[in-house]
């Protein structure tokens, strides 16, 4: 799906990149932690969390997400926004809780790490 | 080539910075996407257990035709038991750490999975060195 999708589906502001929207998502990844999200994602993914940090974003950047979905309402800080914009990385709110945003994105069709195609042979060890 | 950077534990704000700087030049310098973003990920983790541990550090690479060596020196509480700090799952980091996202237990699982080889050397009380090396493709793409 694209950007825009996940957008439309999680109902969820666009606070960087708007331009961008018109990229391919091919899976998706719910995590809390730093480091979880450097083992389980992989490009052309993005991540859904409860953790405002700019660490996030950096840890983005290293993987090469298409975005980042800022969930139960959170709203990233100004740094945040910035860092994002300087790396031209999508980042969006929604007011759904984790859980939920996780679940609509993969009823819609965005499958998760081990359901992933691209990520066969990697998905061995995955949560 | 060589880049090497300066670390300082306890700054989340500068905290990233220096992986970043080595995953954008090794783009800026046409080395392949898929080994840019594991030499990120590993500096990143190096560069993190330095700023959550140490007191101080260095964390830089070297660019050989056929390999990146990765490598991270601090000066620090050092790791007295690096079998165990290997295990997936295993944190010492203090609680408000982890309340920043870090403490998963997976940051010398994760240079272990992204880098072809790894070295821990730590002597408790003084530092730790960090030692990785990232393969570069051959040209057949294998």
């Amino acid at each position: 799906m694209q950007l825009r999708d996940v957008a439309r589906i999680l109902e969820a502001e666009v606070l960087t990149c708007e331009d961008k929207l018109d990229l391919t998502v091919e899976a998706g990844c719910g995590c809390d932690l730093i480091s979880d999200m450097l083992a389980f994602t992989k490009e052309r993914m993005i991540v859904l969390t409860g953790l405002v940090s700019p660490q996030i974003i950096r840890a983005a950047e290293m993987v090469d997400l298409v975005a980042v979905v800022f969930v139960r309402g959170k709203r990233p800080t100004p740094d945040i926004i910035e860092l994002s914009n300087e790396l031209g990385l999508p980042i969006m709110c929604t007011h759904y809780p984790l859980y939920e945003s996780a679940g609509l994105l993969f009823t819609a069709g965005l499958p998760g790490w081990r359901h992933w195609p691209r990520a066969v042979g990697g998905a061995k060890d995955a949560p | 080539m060589h880049l090497e950077y300066h670390v300082v534990g306890r700054d989340f704000q500068a905290a990233g910075g220096a992986a970043a700087k080595i995953k954008r030049t090794l783009r800026q310098i046409g080395i392949d996407a898929e080994t840019a973003r594991r030499v990120g990920i590993v500096a990143y983790e190096a560069e993190m257990n330095i700023v959550i541990h140490a007191y101080r550090g260095t964390v830089g690479i070297d660019i050989l035709p056929e390999r990146v060596n990765i490598y991270a020196d601090d000066e620090g509480p050092g790791i007295s038991d690096i079998a165990l700090a290997m295990q997936v799952g295993y944190s010492t980091a203090p609680e408000d750490i982890r309340e920043m996202g870090f403490g998963a237990g997976l940051g010398l699982p994760n240079m272990k999975r992204y880098s072809d080889e790894l070295e821990v050397e730590s002597q408790v009380g003084s530092g730790t060195s960090i030692r990785a090396v990232i393969n570069l493709p051959t040209k057949e793409g294998s």
